[in-house]
C-alpha cells in the first residue's frame, strides 16, 4: 500500500498557500498532520498532484482565551487541546471527547482544524464545535469570513471551505458558570470510530434545564442537533418520562445509516440510549 | 514544486541528508535508506502501532508521516534508544516476563511504553492498558506486557515487583 | 492479578536431574528483537532484489477475458509483467485432497489463476519492479475486461448446489462425513431431556502483524533456489517448491528466520508465494513478495465459518446419553494444500463431547465451496467450535434441569481414573485430568463467591454471567494427522548437538520458532541433557540447508516431538563427551559426569577436566588420544511420536463477563485458565501461549468477522474495521496448572500452543448467556456483537 507519486511544497505563508491552490485546483491538498490524508494516500484512495504543507506556517496553532471566547488556531493538535487547562476550565466537553479520539500517536500529530476540515461523519470534534456554537474562521487572500458551524457542515466530507480557502481557527464562546456538559461516545475499542456519540450541552439553573444542545456522532452523514429531541427537554426539569420523550423525538431527528456492524435501528437505539446518560450528566 | 525533496533530519543522534521521495513515509525511509529495520510497518494506515516511533520527543505513526515531513526534525527509533540505554529498564522487564513473542510489535510498544513510563509515573493498570491501546499484539494477549510496564513503574516508585 | 508460577532465573546453572527443565527462563533469542535486531524476511537485502505485487480479481467470480500489459510494461522501474500462463511454465498446479479423507474432492489451483478467478482477491497477474512503489503504479495501468460468473457466496446456496463452481466436480462439496455410534435416536426418545440449538460462526482470520512475506532467490547457475520466507513448515516448503517448480529437492533451501507471528495462517501453500518463487527462477534474480495489510484481510486464509445444529440428551439426574450435531461449513473455491481444507470440519465431528463419557454419538459434517476467500487450518483448528458448541448446549441441558453448570459437567466428566479411554467418536486418551481441572479451577476464581456476587448484582440490575468451558486438545500429532493421507509433512523430528572446542554446544533442530519459544525451551533441554549451562548453548532452527529433516512447529507439536529428539540428542552426545573424558583421564565413564560445564567426578563432584579443555584435545590434539579412538562430538537423534494418533491434552476455561442490557456491550472482567500439558518444560512460556491463545480466542468470540456482500466482497478488510483485541478490552487471565506427563516419550511433554484459543469462544459465549439467563435471552452467533445482544434482548 504505497501512496502514488505527488509533489510537495512546504508553504511559509497563507497567501502563498492561497496561490497554490487557486493554480493547481482540485489537484493540491492540504497537508496539516495527515493523519487522515496520509492513510488516504497509502490506501490510493485519492492521488493529488500536490502535497501543501501547511504545518510550518506561524500564528496558526495554539489556544487563546479573549472577550468570553476561546480561540483554537487550526493546527492545534489534539493531544494540546486534550491536556490544555484553559480548555478544562471553560469547555470540559472537548476534554472529555480528546481521549476519544484515535490514540496517543495520532493526537500527538493530527489537528483540531484537520478534523473540522474533514468533517467525517463519526469525528469528535465536529459534533463537539455543532453543541457549543462554534464559529469556523476561514481565510482567503481577500480575508477572512466566519462561518457558524451548524452551517458549516453540509454533506459526507463536504463542509462550506470554498477553493483557495484555508481554516484557521476555531472560535467557541465560554459558556458560563450554569452551563453543565457532556460528551459520550460507543465504540468497540478505545480509539475505534464511534458506533454513535453525543455532544450535550445545557444550563442547568437549579434543575430545569434551558439552552439545550445535543448534537450527535455517527448519526447521519453531517453532526446532527437532534432539534425535535432538545423541544423535548427545553424549559423542563428532567424526570423519567420527560428523557423518555427526548429518546423518542430522537426519531424525527436522526436517520443513521447502517455498516457492516450495525444497522439503522441498532444505531438508533444506542443513541436513545446515550440520549439518556448525557441528559443525567446534564441534571448532576 | 518537487516530487523529491532535500530533506535534513536528525537519526538517533546522528544527522542524515537526504533527497527524499514526497510520497515516501518516514518508516519506509528509515527502513529502506537508512537500514533501520527496527520500525515496523504493520498497517500502513496508522491503526496497529508498529510503526511507532518518536519526532521531537512525541510518539508518532510513522506511517503517516512523510519523511519529508521529518525536515529539521529529531527521530528516534528502537536502535538508538537502545544503544543509548534509554529503555533498558523496559527491555529487562519485558525479557524476564516474556512481554513478546514474534517481537514484531515490541519495538512499537517499546516507544509507547516509554511514552508513559516517562509522562506518567503513577499510571494505573488500566492507564497502561489505555495507553497502550492503539498497539496491536497479537501473540501475547496483553498482560505480559502491561505486568511487565507495572513492574518498571513500581520499581521506580520504590516499591519492588508486581 | 498476574500469577507468577516459578521464580525468574536470568543466568542459572544447571541443577538437578531435572537441570533447566521446568524453569521460567528467560528466551536468549528474544533480545535481539528487543532491540529491533531481528531479522524478518522484509528486513533482507540481496542485489537485484526485485518486488512483486499481485494484479488481484475485484470480482468474487469472472472470466478473464482479457488482459492487456501494454501500458503497464512501460512505466519506470517495471521489470515485468505477467499472467497465468507465463507462470505456469515455470510452477505446476496443485489440488488439496488427501486420502484418508474419504471422498474429498478439489479443483486444481495454479500459482497465478487462468482463465477464471474465483474469489475476489485472487491473483490474475503480477508486475515485478524495483520497488513496492513502483509495481503499485503499475498495476494500476493494467487493463481487464471480465465476465461476471454467478457467485456462491452462502453456504447453504452452496450446498443446495443450484450453481456449481467447478462443473467438473459435479457439486459444491468438498468433503462431507458421517460418523454414528448407532443407538442415538434410540437415545432421545427414550431421554428424560432433549435440548437443541443452532450455534453460528462467522468467518474469521489471523491477523499476523508481519504480513505473509517470501524472498526467492534464484541462482540460475546452479539451478539453485533459496527461499526465505515467514513459514511455520521449511522443509514441507522445500518439498512443495522443489516438486512443483521442477527443481531437485537438494537445491532448494527454505530459511525461516524470525517471523513476524503465524498461528497455523503461514504453514499453508499460497498461491502468490508460489508465483514469487517461480518469478524468481523466470527472472534469474532475487523477488520479494510481501503481503500488505489489506491483501493479507483478502487473501490470507480465513476459517471457522460454521453453522451447527446440535442436539444433547440427558437423564433428569444430569446424565449426558448422547450428542447430535449437523455441521455445515463453507470453505472458499478451493481446498487449500496441501493439508485441505476439509481438517477443520473434522475436527468438529472428532472433538465435540470429548471431555464426557457419553456412548452414542451422532455427527454430519458437509465441507462446501464458495467463491469467498479460501480457509484452512488456523490456530485450534476446529477446537473453538467443538468446544462451544458441546459447551453451550451442555449449559443449556443444566439450565433445563436447574442445576448448577459446574455439578452438570463433574457429573459427565470422563473420571481421571477411567484411562486409557476411547471416545463416543474414537478419539484415544492416554490420560486425561477433567476432574482435577475443574476442581482447580473452581478454587482458582472462587466460583462460589463469584456466584454469590452474581446473585447480588443481579438485584441492582447488574447482569454478571459466569461461562464454563471443558476441552480436549490434539497436540504432538502422529503420522496419522497427514502422513497416512499422502501428505509429504513430516510429523517426526530431528535434532542434532554438537560440542565446540570452547566447550559451547550448537543444536540444530527441526522444530520451528514463531515466538512461541521453541528456540528457548530446546536451549533448556539441550543445556539439561548435555549439562552445560544455557548460557553455552545455540540454536539453530528455520533451515532446511543446515537441520534435520523434520515437520516444523504447528498442532501444539514443538516441544513435545522436537524437544523430545533434543533430549535423546543431547543425552548421547552426553555419553559420547564421557567416552572422550575417559579416554582423556584414561579413567572409566562410569566414573564421570558432565555437571555446569565440566566433567566431574560421578560421586564427589571433583572437577576433572573442563569441556572447554575436553572440546581442545578432542578437536586438535587427538594425537594424545588412544590410536583406535574416535571422537564423536555431533549427535544426530529423531523422534517419531508413537502409541497415539495425538496426544490430548485437557482443560477448563473460566470467563467473568458484565453485560451492558441498555447497550448490548459486553465487559471481560477475568478470565481464568487451568491446562494439563503434561511436563512443562518454561513455565513462563507455556502461561503466555495460553493467554496468548486465550485472547485470540476472544476475538472471534466477540469481535472479529470477516464480512461478506451478498455479491462475495470483503467489506471489512483493513485495521479499522476488523476489530482485533486491543489491550484497553482485554482481561487479566490467570493460569493453573495440572500435570500428567505422557508415557510415551522420556520428556513427557505434550503441547500447550492451542489450548487458550480451543476453550476461550466457549466459556465467553458462555458467560454472555449465563449473564442474560434472568432476561430469557440468549446469543446464538459469534462473534457476539453489541447488535446480538440486543437482539437476544429484544430490543433491535
Amino acid at each position: 500500500m504505497k501512496a502514488p507519486s505527488f509533489a510537495y511544497v512546504r508553504a511559509k505563508t497563507l497567501p502563498e498557500v492561497f496561490q497554490l491552490l487557486e493554480t493547481h485546483g482540485d489537484g493540491a491538498r492540504l497537508l496539516a498532520g495527515g493523519q487522515s490524508l496520509l492513510a488516504t494516500l497509502n490506501l490510493r484512495l485519492a492521488s493529488p498532484e500536490l502535497l501543501v504543507d501547511i504545518t510550518g506556517i506561524p500564528g496558526l496553532s495554539g489556544i487563546d482565551v479573549a472577550n468570553g471566547r476561546i480561540r483554537i488556531g487550526a493546527l492545534t493538535t489534539h493531544a494540546e487541546v486534550g491536556r490544555s487547562p484553559e480548555i478544562a476550565r471553560t469547555l470540559p466537553m472537548l476534554s472529555l471527547a480528546a481521549p476519544h479520539i484515535a490514540h496517543t500517536a495520532i493526537r500527538n500529530v493530527g489537528t483540531f482544524g484537520g478534523s473540522i476540515a474533514l468533517a467525517d461523519p463519526a469525528a469528535e470534534w465536529p459534533a463537539c464545535c455543532v453543541a457549543l456554537k462554534a464559529e469556523f474562521v476561514v481565510a482567503s487572500k481577500t480575508g477572512s469570513r466566519r462561518v457558524p458551524a451548524h452551517d458549516f457542515f453540509q454533506g459526507l466530507y463536504t463542509t462550506d471551505i470554498r477553493p483557495a480557502e484555508v481554516l484557521t481557527a476555531i472560535e467557541i464562546p465560554i459558556p458560563s458558570r450554569e452551563y453543565r456538559s457532556t460528551f459520550l461516545e460507543l465504540a468497540r475499542r478505545h480509539g475505534d470510530f464511534a458506533i454513535v456519540g453525543i455532544a450535550a450541552i445545557a444550563r442547568n439553573t437549579r434543575g430545569t434545564l434551558s439552552d439545550v444542545r445535543l448534537a450527535y456522532l455517527g448519526a447521519g452523514q453531517v453532526p446532527v442537533l437532534a432539534q425535535t429531541a432538545m423541544a423535548a427537554v427545553e424549559g423542563k426539569r428532567l424526570s423519567p418520562d420527560i428523557v423518555d420523550a427526548a429518546a423518542q423525538a430522537l426519531t424525527s431527528d436522526l436517520d443513521p445509516s447502517g455498516d457492516s456492524e450495525s444497522t439503522s435501528a441498532t444505531k438508533m437505539h444506542l443513541a436513545r440510549v446515550l440520549t439518556g446518560r448525557a441528559l443525567a450528566a446534564l441534571n448532576a | 514544486m518537487e516530487q523529491s525533496v532535500e530533506t535534513t533530519m536528525v537519526v538517533n543522534g546522528g544527522t542524515v541528508t537526504r533527497r527524499i521521495p514526497a510520497r515516501q513515509h518516514l518508516i519506509d525511509f528509515l527502513r529502506e535508506d537508512l537500514g533501520l529495520t527496527g520500525s515496523h510497518a504493520g498497517c500502513e494506515h496508522g491503526a496497529c502501532g508498529a510503526c511507532t516511533v518518536r519526532v521531537d520527543g512525541k510518539i508518532v505513526r510513522g506511517c503517516l508521516m512523510l519523511a519529508v515531513q521529518a525536515d529539521g526534525k529529531r527521530i528516534d527509533t528502537i536502535e538508538g534508544l537502545s544503544d543509548s540505554g534509554e529503555i533498558a529498564e523496559l527491555q529487562q522487564a519485558f525479557h524476564q516476563r516474556n512481554a513478546l513473542q514474534c517481537g514484531f510489535c515490541t519495538p512499537g510498544m517499546l516507544v509507547a511504553a516509554q511514552d508513559l513510563v516517562a509522562d506518567h509515573p503513577d499510571a494505573t493498570r488500566e492507564q497502561i492498558r489505555e495507553h497502550l491501546s492503539g498497539n496491536y499484539c497479537r501473540c501475547t494477549g496483553y498482560h505480559a506486557i502491561v505486568d511487565a510496564i507495572e513492574t518498571v513503574l513500581n520499581t521506580r516508585r520504590g516499591k519492588g515487583h508486581a | 492479578m498476574n500469577t507468577r508460577t516459578e521464580s525468574l532465573v536470568t543466568v542459572p546453572g544447571p541443577k538437578t536431574d531435572s537441570g533447566y527443565i521446568g524453569h521460567s527462563v528467560p528466551r536468549p533469542n528474544a533480545r535481539r528483537l528487543l532491540q529491533g535486531r531481528g531479522a524478518y524476511v522484509d528486513d533482507l537485502r540481496l542485489p537485484r532484489l526485485a518486488h512483486v505485487v499481485f494484479f488481484r480479481s475485484p470480482h468474487a467470480h469472472a472470466r478473464i477475458k482479457r488482459l492487456d500489459f501494454t501500458r503497464a510494461r512501460t512505466l519506470p522501474g517495471v521489470i515485468a509483467v505477467v499472467d497465468g500462463h507465463d507462470v505456469a511454465k515455470f510452477c505446476k498446479p496443485w489440488v488439496a485432497v488427501l486420502g484418508h479423507l474419504k471422498g474429498i474432492k478439489s479443483a486444481p489451483q495454479y500459482a497465478i489463476a487462468i482463465e477464471r478467478a474465483c474469489c475476489q482477491g485472487e491473483a490474475v497477474a503480477a508486475v515485478v519492479a524495483e520497488s513496492r512503489a513502483q509495481a503499485e503504479d503499475a498495476i494500476d495501468h493494467i487493463e481487464a475486461e471480465w465476465e461476471d460468473l454467478p457467485a456462491v457466496v452462502d453456504m447453504a446456496d452452496a450446498l443446495a448446489g443450484n450453481y456449481v463452481i467447478h462443473s467438473d466436480l459435479g457439486d459444491n462439496i468438498c468433503f462431507s462425513r458421517e460418523l454414528d455410534t448407532g443407538g442415538v435416536d434410540a437415545a432421545f426418545a427414550n431421554a428424560d431431556v432433549v435440548v437443541e440449538e443452532t450455534l453460528e460462526f462467522d468467518r474469521h482470520t489471523g491477523v499476523t502483524l508481519e504480513g505473509r512475506s517470501l524472498l526467492a532467490d534464484y541462482n540460475a547457475a546452479e539451478h539453485a533456489l533459496t527461499v526465505y520466507h515467514s513459514t511455520q513448515a521449511p522443509h514441507m516448503m522445500q518439498d512443495i517448491i522443489s516438486r512443483h517448480l521442477d527443481i531437485p529437492e537438494a537445491n532448494v533451501r527454505v530459511i525461516a528466520k524470525d517471523v513476524g507471528g503465524s498461528f497455523g495462517i503461514k504453514v499453508h501453500v499460497y498461491p502468490d508465494e508460489m508465483a514469487t518463487a517461480a518469478l524468481s527462477v523466470m527472472l534469474r534474480r532475487p523477488v520479494k513478495f510481501v503481503a500488505d495489510r489489506l491483501e493479507s484481510f483478502l487473501t490470507d486464509i480465513h476459517a471457522r465459518e460454521h453453522k451447527v445444529r446440535i442436539r444433547l440428551a440427558c437423564t433428569k439426574a444430569g446424565e449426558i446419553l448422547a450428542f447430535d450435531l449437523d455441521d455445515l461449513t463453507g470453505i472458499g473455491p478451493y481446498s487449500v494444500y496441501p493439508r485441505t481444507s476439509g481438517i477443520e470440519g473434522n475436527q468438529v465431528v472428532n472433538l465435540t463431547g470429548g471431555p464426557y463419557k457419553h456412548q452414542r454419538y451422532r455427527a454430519r459434517l458437509n465441507v462446501v465451496f464458495t467463491n469467498k476467500n479460501v480457509t484452512c487450518q488456523y490456530r485450534a483448528v476446529g477446537h473453538p467450535i467443538a468446544v462451544a458448541i458441546t459447551e453451550s448446549i451442555v449449559d443449556l441441558a443444566a439450565g433445563k434441569l436447574g442445576m448448577d453448570p459446574a455439578e452438570f459437567r463433574r457429573r459427565n466428566l470422563i473420571p481421571d481414573d477411567a484411562y486409557p479411554y476411547t471416545s463416543a467418536s474414537g478419539m484415544k486418551f492416554e490420560k486425561l485430568s477433567h476432574q482435577q481441572a475443574l476442581d482447580k479451577l473452581l478454587a482458582l476464581m472462587d466460583y462460589d463467591k463469584l456466584r454469590a456476587e452474581q446473585t447480588e448484582l443481579r438485584r441492582k440490575g447488574i447482569y454478571r454471567g459466569i461461562g464454563l468451558a471443558a476441552m480436549i486438545e490434539v497436540t504432538n500429532p502422529s503420522p496419522a494427522f497427514y502422513g497416512v493421507g499422502g501428505a509429504r509433512i513430516s510429523s517426526q523430528d530431528g535434532a542434532t548437538l554438537r560440542l565446540e572446542p570452547t566447550g559451547m554446544v550448537t543444536c540444530m533442530v527441526s522444530v520451528t520458532e514463531q515466538g512461541q519459544g521453541t528456540e528457548g525451551i530446546c536451549a533448556q533441554i539441550a543445556a539439561t541433557a548435555v549439562g552445560v549451562g544455557i548460557d553455552k548453548v545455540r540454536i539453530v532452527t528455520g533451515d532446511t540447508g543446515t537441520t534435520p529433516y523434520g515437520g516444523g512447529t504447528w498442532a501444539s507439536r514443538g516441544a513435545g516431538i522436537g524437544g523430545e529428539a533434543v533430549l535423546q540428542s543431547g543425552k548421547v552426545l552426553r555419553a559420547h563427551i564421557l567416552d572422550v573424558a575417559a579416554a582423556i583421564l584414561q579413567a572409566s565413564g562410569e566414573m564421570l559426569d558432565v555437571r555446569e560445564n565440566n566433567v566431574v567426578d560421578v560421586r564427589t563432584g571433583e572437577v576433572k577436566l573442563s569441556l572447554a579443555e575436553l572440546g581442545r584435545v578432542a578437536y586438535f590434539r587427538p594425537d594424545t588420544l588412544p590410536m583406535n579412538f574416535q571422537s564423536e562430538l555431533m549427535v544426530t537423534r529423531h523422534y517419531t511420536p508413537h502409541g497415539y494418533g495425538f496426544a490430548f491434552t485437557n482443560g477448563f476455561q473460566a470467563s467473568l463477563v458484565e453485560v451492558d442490557t441498555d447497550t448490548g456491550f459486553v465487559r471481560l472482567l477475568k478470565h481464568w485458565c487451568v491446562e494439563d500439558c503434561g511436563t512443562i518444560i518454561n513455565p513462563l512460556l507455556v502461561d503466555e501461549q495460553i493467554r496468548g491463545g486465550v485472547v485470540q480466542g476472544i476475538g472471534g468470540a466477540l469481535f472479529e468477522h470477516c464480512v461478506y456482500s451478498p455479491e462475495g466482497q470483503l467489506l471489512n478488510g483493513n485495521m479499522a474495521e476488523y476489530l482485533v483485541p486491543m489491550a484497553g478490552e482485554m482481561p487479566d487471565i490467570i493460569i493453573g496448572h495440572i500435570v500428567t506427563p505422557t508415557q510415551t516419550s522420556e520428556l513427557g511433554a505434550k503441547g500447550a500452543g492451542e489450548a487458550g484459543t480451543a476453550g476461550a469462544p466457549g466459556a465467553v459465549m458462555n458467560a454472555i448467556n449465563d449473564a442474560l439467563k434472568p432476561l430469557n435471552a440468549r446469543v446464538t452467533a459469534q462473534p457476539v456483537t453489541p447488535e446480538r445482544v440486543l437482539r437476544a434482548l429484544g430490543k433491535v
